[in-house]
């Protein structure tokens, strides 16, 4: 038995909406981009360059970027406290669990700030 | 009570994922877990895409040159590939949250669409690529 302690939001029931929540919005972005792409096959710098000009896909990506974080997140909390239990690793579990997540959530802090960058720094 | 009598019984318990015959529902349930692990270790490729794509035309040349690599192809058809599975597994567990679904047969007729689904975009994503 894991405790939920570390989950994003003390609540199972919320964690389990914002998975579902996140993973709506980025569905959306996903199919977007992905139709995006397919629509415009010599894509040059200008076009692309411009599509991420405009205030409203930074909003939509940096909206994506907020939902890819807590999906992130709950994704793979529940995957640390699914498999890395005292069962599967006996009593070093916690430690083992515990340091996991923060890798997990120090590598995805960092990559949402890059995200913001790349968004805003143009 | 028989909760209780159930819980402190001296049973064994085989919990033991390799030993037990999975059924289809359970691969697809596994496979919608590592394709997320796979997601989430390729942000980071994605977002250096999509930071030199947008920082320069030499940046942007720079990407479609690397893009011809055979291997980084192949790289971005296994990760889109697993964007597209998680994809078509999230959709099919949105359903199963509305009500649809969540019986033991037509869970796994929606395990089996899922992976027919999946795998027709993947062919498809390999012929776009390539």
């Amino acid at each position: 038995m894991v405790t939920n302690v570390t989950n994003l939001s003390r609540s199972g029931l919320y964690d389990w909406m914002a998975q579902r929540v996140s993973a709506v919005v980025l569905a959306v972005y996903t199919l977007f981009l992905l139709g995006y792409l397919i629509a415009n096959p010599g894509l040059s710098y200008e076009q692309w360059h411009g599509l991420f000009s405009q205030n409203w896909m930074r909003i939509f990506s940096l909206l994506t970027l907020v939902a890819l974080s807590v999906h992130a997140w709950v994704g793979m909390w529940t995957i640390s406290t699914d498999y890395l239990t005292s069962m599967a690793l006996g009593k070093s579990a916690t430690v083992v669990r515990f340091l996991f997540q923060t890798v997990c959530g120090l590598a995805m802090f960092v990559l949402f700030v890059w995200g913001v960058q790349i968004l805003w720094g143009l | 009570m028989s909760v209780n009598i159930a819980v402190n019984s001296k049973r064994p318990v085989n919990l033991d994922l390799r030993t037990i015959k999975l059924p289809v529902t359970a691969y697809t349930s596994i496979a919608h877990r590592i394709s997320g692990i796979i997601l989430f270790i390729a942000i980071a490729g994605l977002l250096w895409m999509l930071d030199s794509s947008l920082r320069s035309e030499s940046g942007f040349e720079h990407v479609q040159d690397v893009f011809e690599n055979p291997l980084v192809k192949f790289i971005t058809w296994g990760v889109v590939s697993a964007l597209l599975y998680h994809l078509v597994a999230g959709i099919r567990h949105l359903v199963m949250d509305a009500g649809i679904g969540e019986g033991l047969e037509s869970g796994k007729r929606g395990a089996q669409a899922v992976i027919v689904i999946a795998a027709v975009l993947i062919v498809l994503l390999g012929v776009w690529i390539w």
